[in-house]
């Protein structure tokens, strides 16, 4: 059965170029493009790999982050964090908050395709 | 301030300047020499006729020896130090002022180009790490970016598209070119920076008051309109941020009523009879005393009527809109004097103030105030009252019509050492 990713990030056309390159890659990939309503998403898709966007509407990448780490659910499900801002302090901020992994923008097809695939044999 | 205890100190200098001996002075003025010795080590005073016959032979004025350099120049020097936390002569700031007027200004106004330079680097750093408006511009050329590169690499990657996949991304691809093009246009608008020495503006409330500044806080466009000419007004003032422009849109909305209220050219006559009593023209035209004070604060400047400055401020201190005058200014946040009748008048609500403000300095400027703290929006019961002072600057005003008021600027550049009001011990020394 494939391994499930779901996308949570408002960009339609980021997240249909990703969609994309991971279910060729033979990836079942959902997505959700609220940050306010995205652990209700994540809940009812329990996902193998999370990536998120730090940018989102209603609710900030950083908080559901916090939340999926306090959930003893989704304590150990992978996260990959996305962000057009490529400082340091939330690169940071993403792994203290227990990210596995963060990816500023623009970044390739080849490195979102590599790094979920690094992420899943971990 | 000039310190008037030295002024045989500034007999001597000058004397020395100009090449004199002792006994030749005492001589052409008829005194002893010991007598002026004792004159130029400040032990006798001096004033008066004897002091008149001296400035003449020094050819200078007696005014000159008498008080001595320009109080604001000290004040500028000593300010300069203090700013600069540097460790100098200050007791002597007033000779080097006396003997180096030249240089005494250029310290000064130095000092005062750097202070320019340091507040503007500081505005354009936070403009850049906390502003809202450049973070979401640049997320949103960011984000355009890696949408079309990840189309564009799915297009050219080799592997094998149905037309329709090919059509969908070739139309993403074009909608984000799009996209990137307006929001970077957005974004290079954004960053043109001002002139160097133009203002660089950070709060919105700053950007209106610089446009307002530029009309002399007289808006002759505005007088006579109504909310149907508002847009126009707001367009024509070319704020560059949606906040300035809501800001201004609010500030235009009062000037309007307020001219409609208390028309500009019976406001102006009724101004002058009364010699600018705000309650005598609150009464004549049914305003409301922060109108009235408003109002007289937004007169023309080239109409013979008095300097008048405004400042409006809320019940945390903010001040909230600030029509500086020449010698009136206050700090837009925190570390400003609580002596001014604007905060003061938060103690009695709807109680207007009138005093005579008197900043620390011989001759330091006077300003006539007239403060009132009153109630803003609409009241209801359980409500939180929220109150907003307004307080109008008049300068130039015969002494004694109030009562007198010491207030400064801050308590660091201020030399009332025993003030009740300081949070913070003086660099003036």
């Amino acid at each position: 059965m494939a391994k499930r990713v779901l996308l949570i990030e408002d960009e339609p056309n980021i997240i249909e170029a990703i969609s994309f390159i991971l279910s060729r890659d033979g990836w079942t990939v959902h997505t959700h493009e609220n940050g306010e309503t995205a652990m209700t998403k994540v809940r009812a898709f329990p996902p193998d790999l999370i990536i998120l966007d730090v940018m989102l509407p209603g609710r900030s990448g950083f908080d559901i982050l916090r939340d999926l780490r306090g959930d003893d659910e989704t304590a150990q499900t992978p996260v990959m964090m996305l962000t057009a801002r490529g400082q340091s302090k939330d690169r940071e901020l993403a792994l203290r908050l227990g990210a596995n992994h963060f990816m500023t923008k623009p970044f390739s097809n080849a490195e979102v395709r590599d790094n979920v695939r690094a992420l899943m044999e971990a | 301030m000039a310190n008037v205890g030295l002024t045989g100190s500034r007999i001597r200098e000058r004397r020395l300047d100009v090449g004199l001996r002792q006994a030749d002075l005492a001589k052409s003025v008829g005194i002893s020499p010991s007598y002026l010795n004792l004159i130029e080590h400040n032990r006798r005073r001096i004033a008066g006729k004897l002091l008149s016959q001296i400035a003449q032979c020094l050819e200078v004025s007696a005014d000159q020896l008498s008080r001595g350099a320009d109080s604001a120049l000290l004040d500028r020097l000593r300010t300069a130090a203090a700013d600069m936390q540097a460790t100098v002569e200050m007791s002597r700031t007033e000779e080097m002022a006396g003997r180096y007027p030249g240089w005494s200004n250029l310290i000064a106004a130095q000092a005062h180009r750097l202070s320019s330079l340091e507040e503007r680097v500081q505005i354009l750093t936070d403009r850049i790490t906390y502003d809202p408006e450049l973070a979401g511009s640049l997320h949103e050329v960011i984000s355009a970016v890696t949408a079309i590169r990840s189309a564009a690499s799915i297009l050219v990657g080799g592997e094998t598209l149905d037309a329709d996949w090919q059509g969908r991304f070739h139309k993403n691809i074009y909608d984000d070119s799009i996209r990137l093009a307006a929001s970077s246009e957005a974004l290079i608008g954004y960053l043109d920076a001002p002139d160097a020495d133009g203002p660089a503006h950070f709060a919105p409330m700053d950007e209106v008051e610089s446009y307002l500044s530029e009309t002399h806080f007289h808006l002759a466009d505005a007088e006579g309109t109504g909310p149907a000419e508002s847009a126009a007004l707001v367009a024509q003032a070319k704020l560059r941020s949606p906040a300035a422009r809501a800001l201004f849109a609010q500030y235009l909305e009062n000037y309007q009523a307020d001219a409609a209220l208390m028309p500009l050219d019976a406001f102006a006559t009724a101004a002058r009879a009364c010699a600018y009593d705000p309650i005598a023209l609150a009464a004549r035209f049914g305003a409301a005393l922060p109108q009235v004070l408003r109002r007289l604060a937004t007169l023309p400047s080239d109409a013979s009527h008095p300097e008048m400055g405004l400042a409006v401020a809320d019940a945390s201190g903010a001040l909230l809109f600030l029509k500086p005058i020449d010698g009136f200014a206050m700090p837009r946040a925190g570390a400003g004097c609580p002596l001014w009748p604007v905060f003061s008048a938060f103690s009695t609500p709807g109680q207007p103030i009138r005093a005579e403000a008197r900043l620390p300095g011989a001759n330091a400027p006077r300003f006539l105030c007239y403060a009132i703290a009153s109630p803003f929006g609409s009241v209801g019961f359980d409500a939180p009252q929220v109150l907003r002072a307004t307080m109008l600057v008049v300068s130039d005003q015969p002494a004694g019509i109030a009562k007198e008021t010491h207030v400064g600027v801050a308590c660091r550049i201020c030399t009332r050492t025993t003030c009740l009001a300081r949070r913070e011990p003086t660099t003036i020394v």
